[in-house]
C-alpha cells in the first residue's frame, strides 16, 4: 500500500543527483508523526538502478516508470504520471528537491490536483495534521511559515537543508513498475539539444564557495598586456583575480561564486551570481573576496555556516557577518592561502 | 502577434525588509517592478519589434500594481491591465496562475506569454509553469535565449538554463515562456515612454471579469519573522606577511571543522 509521504527522486541521465536523497530524510521527519513509510517516485528511460538505490536510502515503496518519453526531463509527462498516481493513492505530502525539475514538476502537479506548492523549504514540522513549512522569503531577508489546506501538500526542500540518510544495502523496500500514460505525440515540447556547462561544482550543491566581487579587478600593481582599452584592461585584471579564486575553490573542492557587481561588470557569467537576483546558497564555508557585502548579496549567503571575508576596505559591511576577516588585498592573500590549504589538507 | 507579459510590484532589492509587529515593512524604500519581470518585458518587446503586433502587460495584485504596469508601458508595452479585487493580496500561486490563464484567454489570440523567473518577494517561482498548465500550452521556463520564434509556422525554439547546462527545447505556439537574466539587459524607459505611461488609463479587471470565482488561497503564511540573529564574533586575522596571515587563516578555518 502506498504511503502518506511521497518523495520525487531527482535524476539526471539515469543518475540520482547529489541532493536526491535529502528528501527521504525530510520525509522521515514527517512519517514519525504521520505514520507509515516513504514512497518514492522515479521516472526516466533507464532508471531501475535509481529505484534500487532509493530502496537502499530508505524508500519503503518505489513507483518506477521506465519509458523513452521520460528520458529527458519534461515537466508535462512527469507531472501527468505523478498526478495520476497521486490521485489514485491520495498521499498527504509529496516532497521534491528544489531543482529546476523539482520546482516545475511540483508546480504542475499542484494545478492537476488543485493544491499548493511550498518551495525551497528549510525546516518541517506537523501541527494539527498539517505540515508547517519554514521557508526563506524576500531573498532570505525574512523567514515565513507556510501551510497548505489542500492535499497533497507539495513541498520542495532546499538543497543541503536536510542531510541525506546513510544508504543501507540491506534496505527492503518494494519496487513496483508503472506505465507511462502520455504518448510522445501528445507531449507539448521536444528536447532537441543539450550543452553541458564546463565542469566544476555547481553553486547549488557546493559545500564550499569562494566568491569574488567588484574588488577582484582592483589591483593597481597588475600590468595588463599592452593595447587593451580601459574596459578590456579591467576585465583582464578581473580574470587574473578570478583565476586565484578558482584555484582556491579547486583545492577546497568548492564552487566559484560572484557578486552581482562582478557579474554586471562582465567578469564572470551570470550562473555564478550569489544573491537576491542570483542563487541563494548555504554552504558550510563561504569565502568572500573583494565583496563589500551589499544587502542583496548578504541575502544570498547569510545562512552559510562559516563566512570568511577578505577585503581591502576595513569598513566593508561583509566583515560584520564574517567569522574570520582579513583586511588585505586578495591578490596577496589568495595564493599563499591556496598553498596553505594544499599542504595542510595533504598532511 | 499578440504578446502578453505578466509583471508584479515588489520592494526594491536594496530595501531593508523587516517584520515589525507581525507585518512586513520596507521603510520608505520604493516599490518597483519585479527585477526579473523587466527581462520578460524586454524579451516581449524584442519579439514585437521583430514580428509586429502588440504587447499587453498584466499585473495581478493591489492598486500599487499600477506602478509596475506604468514601468512596463514606459519601456514600450502598448497596453496594460490591472487585475485586482478583494482578498487578492493573499492570492497564492495557484489562484494567481488560474486568474492569469483566464485573463490571457479573455484577451484572446495570444501567441506568447512572458514571465520573469520568479518574484523576489515570495520567491515561489511556479506561476509561469502553472499558467502554462492551466492553458495546456507548452511551458518553457528558465529561458536564457530564444533561438527561433515564428508566428507563421507557430514554432518556437529556446535554450533553457538548468543546473547541468543549457537545454534546447522546441514547442508550438502559443506558449508560456519564463526568462532568466542571460536573455539580455532590459532597456531603460524613454522620456517619451514615461510621459505616455503617466497619462495612460489602465483598465481594471476583477477575477469575475475573467470568469474566476474561486480566489481563496490554499497556501497561507500564518507567520513571518526576521531571521534569527546569529551571534557572530568576527576574528580579524593579522600577521607580518601575507604568507603568515594565510597560514593562520587556513589553520583557523580547519579548526571550524567544516571542511
Amino acid at each position: 500500500m502506498a504511503d502518506k509521504v511521497w518523495v520525487y527522486i531527482d535524476q539526471y541521465q539515469g543518475e540520482a543527483i547529489p541532493a536526491a536523497w535529502e528528501v527521504i530524510s525530510a520525509a522521515r521527519l514527517l512519517t514519525e508523526q504521520l505514520g507509515g513509510g516513504v514512497t518514492a517516485f522515479v521516472a526516466g528511460s533507464a532508471v531501475q538502478q535509481v529505484a534500487e538505490e532509493a530502496v537502499q536510502y530508505g524508500a519503503d515503496l518505489v513507483y518506477v516508470c521506465e519509458n523513452d518519453t521520460l528520458g529527458e526531463f519534461r515537466a508535462e509527462p512527469f507531472a501527468s504520471l505523478l498526478s495520476s498516481l497521486a490521485k489514485e493513492h491520495q498521499p498527504e505530502v509529496i516532497l521534491f528537491p528544489t531543482t529546476s525539475r523539482g520546482r516545475e514538476l511540483a508546480a504542475m502537479v499542484a494545478v492537476d490536483m488543485g493544491t499548493g506548492v511550498m518551495p525551497d523549504v528549510t525546516a518541517l514540522e506537523i501541527k494539527d495534521g498539517d505540515v508547517v513549512a519554514t521557508r526563506p522569503v524576500y531573498g532570505g531577508k525574512l523567514i515565513s511559515k507556510a501551510v497548505c489546506s489542500a492535499r497533497p501538500q507539495l513541498i520542495t526542500t532546499r538543497v543541503r537543508a536536510f542531510s541525506p540518510p546513510d544508504p543501507d544495502p540491506a534496505g527492503s523496500g518494494t519496487i513496483e513498475q508503472v506505465s507511462a500514460i502520455i504518448p510522445e505525440d501528445e507531449i507539448l515540447t521536444k528536447i532537441s539539444g543539450y550543452s553541458e556547462s564546463a565542469g566544476g561544482v555547481t553553486l547549488n550543491d557546493a559545500a564550499v564557495i569562494v566568491s569574488g566581487g567588484r574588488g577582484v579587478s582592483n589591483n593597481a600593481s597588475l600590468e595588463p598586456p599592452a593595447g587593451l582599452d580601459e574596459h578590456d584592461a579591467e576585465i583582464w585584471k578581473a580574470q587574473q583575480g578570478f583565476k586565484l579564486i578558482g584555484d582556491l575553490a579547486e583545492v577546497l573542492g568548492g564552487a566559484v561564486g560572484a557578486s552581482r557587481a562582478a557579474v554586471d561588470a562582465g567578469y564572470v557569467p551570470y550562473n555564478h551570481q550569489v544573491g537576491q537576483t542570483g542563487k541563494v546558497v548555504s554552504p558550510d564555508l563561504y569565502i568572500a573576496c573583494g565583496i563589500s557585502g551589499a544587502i542583496q548579496h548578504q541575502a544570498g549567503m547569510r545562512t552559510s555556516k562559516v563566512i570568511v571575508a577578505i577585503n581591502k576596505d576595513a569598513e566593508a559591511p561583509i566583515f560584520k557577518m564574517a567569522r574570520f576577516g582579513v583586511v588585505g588585498d586578495l591578490f596577496d592573500i589568495l595564493p599563499p592561502l591556496t598553498e596553505a590549504f594544499k599542504s595542510r589538507l595533504a598532511a | 502577434m499578440k504578446i502578453v507579459v505578466c509583471v508584479k510590484q515588489v520592494p526594491d532589492t536594496a530595501a531593508k525588509v523587516v517584520v515589525e509587529d507581525g507585518r512586513v515593512t520596507w521603510g520608505d524604500a520604493p516599490l518597483v517592478i519585479n527585477p526579473w519581470d523587466e527581462y520578460a518585458v524586454e524579451t516581449a518587446l524584442l519579439q514585437q519589434e521583430t514580428h509586429g503586433g502588440d504587447v499587453t502587460a498584466i499585473c495581478l495584485g493591489g492598486e500599487e500594481g499600477r506602478e509596475a504596469l506604468k514601468h512596463a508601458l514606459a519601456m514600450g508595452c502598448g497596453n496594460a491591465i490591472l487585475i485586482t479585487g478583494p482578498g487578492l493580496e493573499k492570492a497564492d500561486s495557484l489562484v494567481t496562475a488560474r486568474i492569469l490563464a483566464s485573463a490571457i484567454q479573455k484577451i484572446g489570440d495570444v501567441e506568447a506569454a512572458f514571465f520573469g523567473r520568479q518574484a523576489i518577494d515570495g520567491d515561489v517561482g511556479v506561476t509561469a509553469a502553472q499558467t502554462a498548465r492551466f492553458l495546456r500550452w507548452p511551458s518553457l521556463t528558465l529561458v536564457s535565449a530564444i533561438d527561433e520564434l515564428d508566428p507563421a509556422s507557430k514554432s518556437i525554439k529556446v535554450e533553457r538554463s538548468v543546473e547541468e547546462g543549457r537545454q534546447v527545447v522546441e514547442g508550438k505556439l502559443p506558449a508560456v515562456i519564463s526568462v532568466v537574466k542571460d536573455i539580455g539587459e532590459p532597456r531603460y524607459p524613454s522620456f517619451m515612454g514615461i510621459r505616455k505611461a503617466s497619462r495612460a488609463e489602465i483598465p481594471v479587471w476583477s477575477p469575475t471579469d475573467v470568469g474566476v470565482e474561486a480566489t481563496e488561497p490554499v497556501v497561507t503564511w500564518p507567520e513571518i519573522s526576521n531571521p534569527p540573529q546569529k551571534e557572530i564574533v568576527t576574528e580579524m586575522i593579522t600577521g607580518d606577511s601575507p604568507e603568515e596571515i594565510a597560514d593562520t587563516l587556513a589553520k583557523k578555518i580547519l579548526e571550524e571543522k567544516v571542511l
